[in-house]
């Protein structure tokens, strides 16, 4: 009886995968023009970003539909919600894959080998996104919450590389521009954990009703 | 404060048992809706607050309806009792006589007599009801010759003019359009200030709109009674979950 809705419904789980699957092309695409200085792979994070975009519009006109049409409740309304919540966070990930690849071919920045958690930092971070998009598809509470405790991790590994960062300026080993770069694209990284994990807290907004930030206040 | 307390209410018509061991309060000065599918009991549970079911040949019941502690199938005049808990309509239903005597008709069954007082009520139930402006030029025409709305309003107005301290509303904007359900709708929240209104509906997003609470009924069974905004967001039950999102219903 409502089987236009599940069509609907359905449409925008699709969409949410695909922009999902974008997102882990771009971050993927532009750690690794980080750890081999592909300047080709840098360029293609900036074409998949813009994609992102678009994505991100086709969802939440998607959304916005579904509002006006359906006036949905209850875990509907949860799931709807959640998504609008969700692409903001997925269209910055692919800004910060964009901004990463743009340090790269600007200032032809690679991670030396051996150099430091960086690459580390970057599998990380893919692992996140991946895992909080599968946690919305399989409204998989425990993989959602999994997603929010690594954020410490991704954290702990920013200042590892800081630091690294820092005794290596001090050895005189890299140049102030390189580490500077660097620098920016660590946080870009330790950034992209964030969003990762305010998706995984709209995962567990859509199954529980209850967001962390309303636990918090 | 509790205005109607219902306990362990059981309702037969003849052998069909039409609503199984009730319990709940409806709270004063609040609207609370009643939802749920045709044949759900939600309606026979409106008509046991004035005891309109009376009238249902073959319908008996066991347990207790309080109205503000008393209970009303106890020792009490009915008479006084829907005086207490008027009751609004699905379908507009003026009688067929002027919009004047419709709304004093209540107020002169129980006896009063007077021109000054019943003008009186005449005007404070229909500006209560959000009609006056509409009908003050044309009191003495017929109720039949205005619009469905303002028929609702007319049937409204006169349940306000016995003074009750609770109004029952049957589905009263489903037989009306968007402007005029808005109207009741508005009309209703403002009613709620001094009455304490229970509304049946089959709108769900009227229920979300109007409501303090709302009750979900299933089968004759209260399955689920929580604040509105609680119960449509955050449903406890997978039944009013499935019947509110239009999995069944």
């Amino acid at each position: 009886m409502r089987s236009r809705f599940d069509e609907q419904l359905d449409g925008l789980n699709q969409a949410l995968i695909q922009m999902g699957s974008l997102c882990e092309e771009a971050i993927e695409n532009s750690s690794v023009a980080l750890m081999t200085g592909n300047i080709a792979l840098a360029e293609k994070a900036i074409l998949i970003d813009e994609k992102i975009d678009r994505k991100e519009k086709e969802i939440e006109n998607l959304c916005l539909r579904l509002l006006l049409q359906q006036q949905p409740v209850a875990g509907d309304l949860r799931l709807i919600s959640a998504a609008l919540k969700m692409i903001t966070d997925m269209e910055r990930i692919g800004d910060q894959a964009a901004d990463i690849s743009e340090i790269i071919i600007i200032g032809k920045t690679h991670a030396e080998n051996g150099t430091l958690y960086i690459g580390e930092m970057a599998k990380a971070t893919i692992k996140m996104v991946t895992d909080s998009i599968d946690a919305f598809v399989n409204r998989d509470l425990r993989l959602a919450t999994s997603v929010i405790d690594y954020d410490d991790t991704v954290d702990a590994m920013f200042t590892g590389v800081r630091n690294e960062i820092i005794k290596r300026i001090e050895n005189r080993e890299i140049n102030g521009e390189y580490a500077a770069d660097l620098l920016m694209i660590a946080k870009y990284f330790e950034r992209i954990g964030d969003h990762a994990t305010n998706i995984a807290e709209w995962v567990e907004f859509a199954i529980t009703g209850i967001h962390r930030g309303e636990m918090d206040s | 404060m509790e205005k109607i307390t219902i306990e362990n209410l059981n309702l037969f018509y003849g052998k069909f048992q039409a609503l199984h061991n009730i319990n709940m309060t409806i709270q004063s000065n609040e609207i609370t809706a009643f939802i749920g599918p045709s044949g759900c009991g939600k309606t026979t549970l409106l008509k046991t607050m004035n005891r309109m079911n009376d009238l249902v040949p073959g319908c008996s019941l066991s347990g207790r309806v309080l109205l503000d502690g008393d209970n009303i199938y106890g020792d009490i005049d009915v008479n006084m009792l829907r005086k207490r808990v008027g009751m609004v309509f699905q379908k507009p239903n003026p009688f067929p006589m002027s919009i004047y005597d419709n709304i004093a008709y209540g107020p002169r069954t129980h006896g009063i007599k007077s021109k000054a007082l019943l003008d009186e009520i005449v005007e404070f139930s229909l500006r209560k009801a959000a009609v006056w402006d509409e009908v003050r030029d044309r009191l003495k025409k017929s109720a039949l010759g205005l619009s469905g709305g303002q028929q609702q309003r007319i049937c409204i107005a006169r349940a306000l003019a016995v003074n009750p301290e609770v109004l029952l509303m049957d589905e009263p904007t489903s037989a009306l359009d968007p402007v005029s359900t808005s109207k009741i709708e508005d009309l209703i929240v403002d009613l709620s200030k001094n009455y304490t209104i229970v509304l049946v509906t089959h709108n769900m997003q009227q229920a979300l709109r109007i409501s303090d609470r709302t009750a979900f009924f299933l089968n004759g069974r209260l399955i689920e009674y929580s604040d509105t905004e609680k119960l449509f967001s955050m449903p406890k039950d997978k039944r009013t979950e499935d019947y509110i999102t239009g999995r069944f219903g």
